[in-house]
């Protein structure tokens, strides 16, 4: 009972980050009709067999087009970034290298049909092309050809032309990969290209600081010598608003990306914290203690129309809007004294408790409006602290699964722009890090190593 | 000097009454003419002018000065102690003409030599005593006036708190009583009250309490009559505790509402 349960389960999460509506709304459904105790349920697993099937996919290297020397670190970096931005994709089956043939296709008319669609390497899809430096250009062919048609193999032709670097090596890899994983995902736009916002301590203060979506790049975007904590991207990726320590106190501070400065936006007083974005931009709800007493408020975007949502002793912090529809938010009051997840419109209207127990806090929105991830230390209590890990929540139904089992503290969750990943902070490195996983837990990677990062927050695109 | 009379028997023994009363007769009055005789000679002897005796010298003046103590710290007093004999003329310098004998007391701003003059017939004679002032002690650093900040430190204290609470705990109350009453009495002192929170829990719900904590703080010292204006609040939340260990004894310590000086 509890096998097929928990199986089931399983195989539900592992499908609604597919294409499908029909099939989200069938897992929402099944999520929704069970009926055992959510607090049996522990663990989830993912393996073969299991729910969906994955496009099994073959990503040959590519090859090099002209005789540059440069060809050679152009392609190591090429073939990295697209293999890995592909793996991590979520959706694939990854034919290993070690079955694919000795010859590899570095154009159309190279391709062997037969020798991929059969076993070893038994591929559905394949990924291949070349790529080739040029004086100061490189150019990249890449194609995706369905092998078990053989009559009209090819999805995928593109042809990308950037300055030898590997940057641009990298940049066009997440591009092809985002390209091949929206053909494949449903018409999900892939995440090749989004960025992470974070924390990190390793300037000697909390700053904040961006990557690249897989760890790399990262920079130092704030140096304001204080504590700054709480990015957030605003859904176009211009602004990133914050929370830092002023000398008024905690200001929500907005940071340009176009100007690469501050911008000015309000003080309102007291302890301003945890500021987020509406999906539409227009909007930011945080938490002010202006009143004596951390509430949750919304204001425009330019901090006029502040507005109170809350009026409770003790905190109310981390808001989050729902990005599919705008319309409610979910957010941690400790109303009844542990802190809880709550969710209610945006004007403060219809308050609902989703959380029962222990301490629960940080909730993310999935995208697709369905699903709240969030860290619960779930058997709170004196002498047994619990174990503080990362929980998945239908909100229509609160049934939930627990999504970490790893040990360490893990907090503050962001969803990935197509609701696959999710991106968390845990200590279970012996130092706060930040890791990713799928958003069924599996697939979990640690993607920074250097001092101390906290607060990740995903780009909306 | 007396004239030696002759013994002469006055009762002879074998004489005839008549006689021996005639006979008798005859000696008083030559006794009497004798004593006479001896009597004027001898006045008249001694005021005759003797001859002169060389003079006898005068005996020479005495004289002693002591001073007790004879080191002072300068203002204070000491006293002069002196003796003299044989002085018509006695006298301290600084202090004038005084007795024979005596005591007196001095105080000298600066090292003195006193000396006394003794002088009678015999001449003079002089004594000396001489008195050491020594600067006082440098002033002993005037117990130094604590500053309100030194006050502030060693009177107003921590309130600590338990885990995910903002209300005054019953064993604190006693404490910020204290801190309230010391801070009527200073109505010029501006501080902060920081709110510090434990490690465990999330940043920004940590700093939400810690906001609690500071204001729970606040709000009792202003029912307490502490002005509120001299109060600012300021949550750290997590970000800066006190200590850094992994168990209760550490995370008790680092839920606390802080009190911090304004300068």
């Amino acid at each position: 009972m509890h096998r097929h349960t928990l199986n089931s389960v399983n195989s539900f999460l592992s499908r609604w980050g597919l294409p499908s509506v029909a099939r989200s709304t069938l897992v929402l459904s099944l999520l929704v009709s069970l009926t055992i105790p959510a607090a049996a349920q522990d663990w989830i697993r993912t393996g073969t067999g299991l729910g969906m099937e994955r496009v099994r996919l073959a990503a040959a290297d590519f090859k090099a087009s002209t005789e540059d020397p440069k060809n050679a670190d152009l392609l190591r970096v090429f073939n990295d970034t697209l293999w890995n931005d592909l793996d991590n994709a979520g959706i694939f089956d990854m034919v290993s290298k070690s079955f694919y043939p000795t010859e590899l296709p570095g154009n159309p008319p190279d391709v062997r049909l037969d020798a991929w669609n059969a076993p070893p390497p038994n591929a559905s899809m394949l990924a291949f092309g070349n790529l080739g430096a040029s004086g100061n250009s490189m150019t990249v062919q890449g194609w995706l050809y369905d092998v078990k048609n053989a009559a009209s193999p090819q999805v995928l032709g593109k042809q990308y032309t950037d300055v030898p670097t590997s940057d641009a090596a990298r940049t066009i890899a997440h591009k092809f990969a985002n390209e091949i994983i929206f053909r494949l995902g449903g018409g999900i736009p892939g995440i090749a290209e989004s960025r992470i916002f974070f924390v990190s301590s390793r300037s000697g203060h909390k700053e904040i600081w961006g990557m690249d979506y897989d760890g790399a790049n990262q920079h130092q975007i704030t140096h304001l010598g204080s504590i700054s904590l709480s990015p957030r991207i605003s859904p176009d990726g211009s602004r990133l608003a914050f929370s830092s320590l002023t000398k008024s106190g905690w200001d929500i501070l907005l940071f340009s990306m176009d100007l690469n400065r501050l911008v000015s936006f309000p003080r309102f007083g007291g302890t301003n914290l945890s500021p987020a974005w509406s999906p539409d931009g227009t909007k930011l709800a945080f938490s002010s203690s202006r009143s004596g007493d951390p509430e949750i408020y919304v204001a425009d975007q330019s901090g006029a129309n502040l507005k109170r949502l809350t009026s409770f002793k003790m905190p109310d912090v981390s808001p989050v809007w729902n990005p599919k529809t705008g319309a409610q938010i979910a957010w941690v009051s400790g109303r009844t004294e542990l802190p809880q997840i709550y969710t209610m419109e945006s004007d403060g209207t219809n308050v609902q408790r989703m959380t029962d127990q222990g301490y629960a806090v940080s909730p993310a929105w999935s995208p697709n409006g369905q699903f709240l991830v969030f860290s619960w230390i779930r058997h709170y209590g004196p002498g047994a602290p619990g174990a503080e890990d990362l929980y998945i929540m239908d909100i229509a139904s609160k049934q939930w699964v627990q999504l970490t089992h790893d040990g360490g503290r893990n907090d503050f969750p962001s969803w990935s722009p197509d609701g696959r990943h999710i991106v968390f902070q845990s200590s279970r490195s012996g130092s706060e890090q930040l890791w990713t996983m799928l958003a069924d837990g599996t697939n979990q990677k640690q993607l920074t190593f250097v001092g101390s990062n906290s607060q990740p927050n995903w780009s909306w695109k | 000097m007396p004239a030696q009379i002759p013994r002469v028997p006055i009762w002879p023994a074998k004489m005839h009454g008549g006689k021996v009363k005639q006979q008798r007769m005859k000696w008083i009055t030559l006794m009497f003419a004798l004593g006479a005789i001896l009597f004027l000679g001898a006045c008249h002897k001694k005021a005759a002018p003797p001859p002169p005796p060389p003079p006898p010298p005068p005996p020479a003046p005495t004289a002693s000065l002591t001073a007790n103590p004879n080191t002072i710290e300068k203002g204070q007093s000491t006293t002069l102690s002196w003796e003299t004999s044989n002085a018509t003329d006695v006298s301290i310098d600084g202090v004038g003409a005084v007795q024979a004998t005596g005591s007196q007391q001095v105080a000298p701003a600066d090292s003195t030599t006193y000396t006394l003059t003794a002088k009678g017939a015999g001449g003079t004679q002089t004594a000396t005593a001489r008195v050491t002032v020594t600067a006082p002690p440098p002033p002993p650093p005037p117990p130094p006036s604590p500053t309100d900040e030194e006050l502030f430190a060693q009177n107003v204290h921590d309130i600590y708190f338990d885990y995910d609470k903002s209300d005054i705990r019953a064993d604190q109350q006693g404490t910020l009583q204290a801190d309230i009453d010391f801070l009527k009495q200073h109505p010029n002192i501006h501080f902060t009250v920081e709110g510090h929170c434990d490690e465990r829990g999330s940043t920004e719900y940590n700093l939400g309490l810690g906001d609690n904590r500071a204001n729970s703080v606040k709000s009792t010292l202003v029912q307490g009559g502490v002005s509120a204006e001299n109060i600012k609040t300021i949550s750290y939340g997590k970000e800066k505790p006190f200590c850094t260990e992994s168990n209760e004894t550490c995370w008790q310590q680092n839920r606390r509402g802080h009190f911090v000086y304004q300068k």
